[in-house]
């Protein structure tokens, strides 16, 4: 046995997965118990925007809400729907809920703090985001219901379309900082607030931003559930803990979509007083992981806040957006960016 | 038999398994499934020759975008699957025409000069190497020429496609969006002024107590 792994360490090697496995976990509970309170907050804050408000019965102010919920998820029965394709039906949140965590594997939260420290790590992060479609068309078509795949139509549709601008955008974000790694990207924008790329990249944040709205397919892009028009369309048949995991997978989403605008358009960790003196030796104490949190849920709040704000969309309106508006202003804005950036005006001098 | 080697064999057996899949399935949803898992495999496989840029892009285009749009047309195809199989035994004698003649070609090309003697292992680059970087270069430099040919024959298909599809305008009620969008509060809302009308609760009061 020994002689047939020969020229690797046994010990060596085990000891890496062990630490491998062991950041993993260190990234993966928080990254949970996030979810669990972005629910209980989702559910608070557009509570109070609506004159509601929200859970408040279990635990005081409600704050074991999403314990409460989980319970409830995981005591439920999964149903296989007659006619269903069993394993890709057992297969699809799976599918979903993988490259969701996955991509955290390359998000810096710190200087030096990351798990996988590639030099792709930005095309890694559009490649797993991509990768989860996959988890909604098959959950769709497993299912054998009609309503489940229209949802699953609707969303691969949309999520197509929307990853065109999001690539583009992400096109500005590697011209800027000339690097796909990401710990790279936010170097490129240290030296105050107007040196983070959100000031040369206004556009392509907007449009991205927005388009990673569409992808994690979040009110008003929600076109793949649409409860009025197609039930609750591609997780409709699904129950208890397989529900459970989509449920997840889309939160996770969304707070890996509002780590990256933090991270490639928002300075990443950052401090926003870099070079205004006294404020900046006043809050030198705080960490960067502190100041990436804060903006992180900047984001995070704004995706809260559109749910409540705006009505569903139209599926012709959604797919106007991202093909004749989004791609649009992406094409125009990276000629203009590369001749800014090859004439070395400010902020690229 | 080095860690690498393993990896390798581990990825080059789940690329033929899911290719031999992709062709012997019989649902086509399995099959186009398949074909996905066969393009993480080759990824992976790519991953293995440090070619991390190529590896992720082919994750990027094909599994991201064109198996999605591939696996939207076969889900909504109806297949009949026994109508499928009836010709096979008519067909059987071309189809094994074709690939003799395949396999003969691929082992003229393999026979002699493609083995691991003529083809040295390229030595392996720094960890700091970004294969990006080089790839970017080579493209829009030696090979300027051929990439925008290859660009504009892409273009032309596209330009193609839309006009094999595209069937002229049918009596279809489509949505003005330019009208849409110019609806503003003036000619949509009518606001009415009315004086408050009070109702007269002094004598109604006691009667729903």
């Amino acid at each position: 046995m020994n002689e047939f792994i020969m020229g690797i360490d046994l010990m060596a090697w085990l000891e890496t997965v062990f630490w491998i496995l062991l950041k993993i976990v260190a990234i993966l509970l928080p990254l949970v118990l996030a979810v669990a309170y972005t629910t209980y907050a989702e559910r608070k804050i557009i509570g109070y925007m609506q004159l509601r408000l929200g859970p408040n019965r279990v635990g005081p102010k409600g704050w074991f809400q999403p314990f409460a919920d989980v319970i409830k998820l995981v005591m439920k029965e999964i149903i296989i729907p007659r006619g269903a394709n069993k394993a890709l039906f057992i297969l699809a949140p799976v599918l979903f809920i993988g490259p969701a965590f996955a991509a955290w594997a390359v998000i810096p939260f710190d200087a030096e703090v990351v798990l996988a420290d590639i030099n792709a790590g930005l095309l890694f992060v559009l490649a797993m985001t991509s990768i989860g479609v996959y988890g909604v068309i098959i959950a769709g078509w497993a299912s054998n219901s009609k309503y489940a795949f229209l949802g699953a139509m609707r969303s691969a549709a949309q999520i197509v379309s929307y990853e065109l601008a999001m690539g583009f955008a992400l096109v500005g974000v590697l011209m800027c900082a000339q690097s796909m790694n990401l710990s790279e990207i936010v170097n490129a924008q240290s030296g105050g607030i107007f040196s983070w790329f959100w000031l040369p990249l206004f556009p392509l944040l907007i449009v991205y931003w927005i388009s990673g709205v569409a992808e994690t397919n979040r009110a008003p892009f929600d076109m793949a559930e649409g409860e009025s028009e197609i039930v609750a369309g591609f997780h409709v048949e699904y129950a208890g803990t397989a529900f459970a995991l989509f449920f997840l997978a889309e939160y996770a989403n969304m707070i890996l979509i509002s780590f990256l605008t933090a991270l490639m358009f928002m300075g990443g960790w950052l401090s926003p007083f870099e070079g205004l003196g006294i404020l900046e030796e006043w809050t030198a104490w705080v960490p960067g992981t502190i100041w990436l949190l804060m903006k992180a849920f900047i984001s995070l709040f704004g995706l809260l806040w559109i749910r409540a704000t705006f009505p569903r969309f139209r599926y012709d309106q959604v797919m106007r957006l991202g093909w004749k508006i989004f791609i649009p202003v992406t094409l125009v804005w990276l000629p203009i960016l590369a001749v800014w950036i090859k004439f070395e005006a400010w902020p690229f001098n | 038999m080095s860690f690498q080697v393993i990896v390798f064999y581990g990825f080059a057996t789940w690329l033929i398994f899911s290719a031999l899949m992709v062709i012997s399935s019989k649902n086509s949803v399995k099959a186009a499934l398949f074909l996905v898992l066969s393009f993480v495999g080759a990824a992976g496989i790519w991953m293995l020759l440090e070619a991390e840029f190529l590896a992720i892009s082919l994750v990027v285009v094909y599994v991201g975008a064109v198996m999605v749009l591939l696996l939207f047309v076969v889900m909504m195809l109806d297949v009949d699957y026994a109508a499928l199989k009836q010709g096979f035994v008519k067909k059987l004698p071309l189809a094994l025409l074709i690939s003799i003649g395949f396999f003969l070609m691929l082992y003229r090309f393999i026979d002699g000069s493609f083995d691991s003697e003529a083809y040295a292992a390229p030595a392996a680059k720094a960890a700091d190497y970004s294969n990006i970087k080089e790839i970017g270069r080579v493209l829009y430099t030696e090979y300027v020429l051929a990439f925008e040919i290859a660009a504009v024959i892409l273009f032309v298909a596209i330009i193609a496609a839309i006009a094999l599809t595209f069937r002229g305008r049918r009596n279809r009620k489509t949505q003005n969006i330019n009208k849409q969008l110019q609806a503003n509060k003036e000619n949509r809302l009518k606001i009415v002024k009315m004086d408050p009308v009070v109702k007269d609760t002094s004598s109604s009061e006691s009667e729903e107590k």
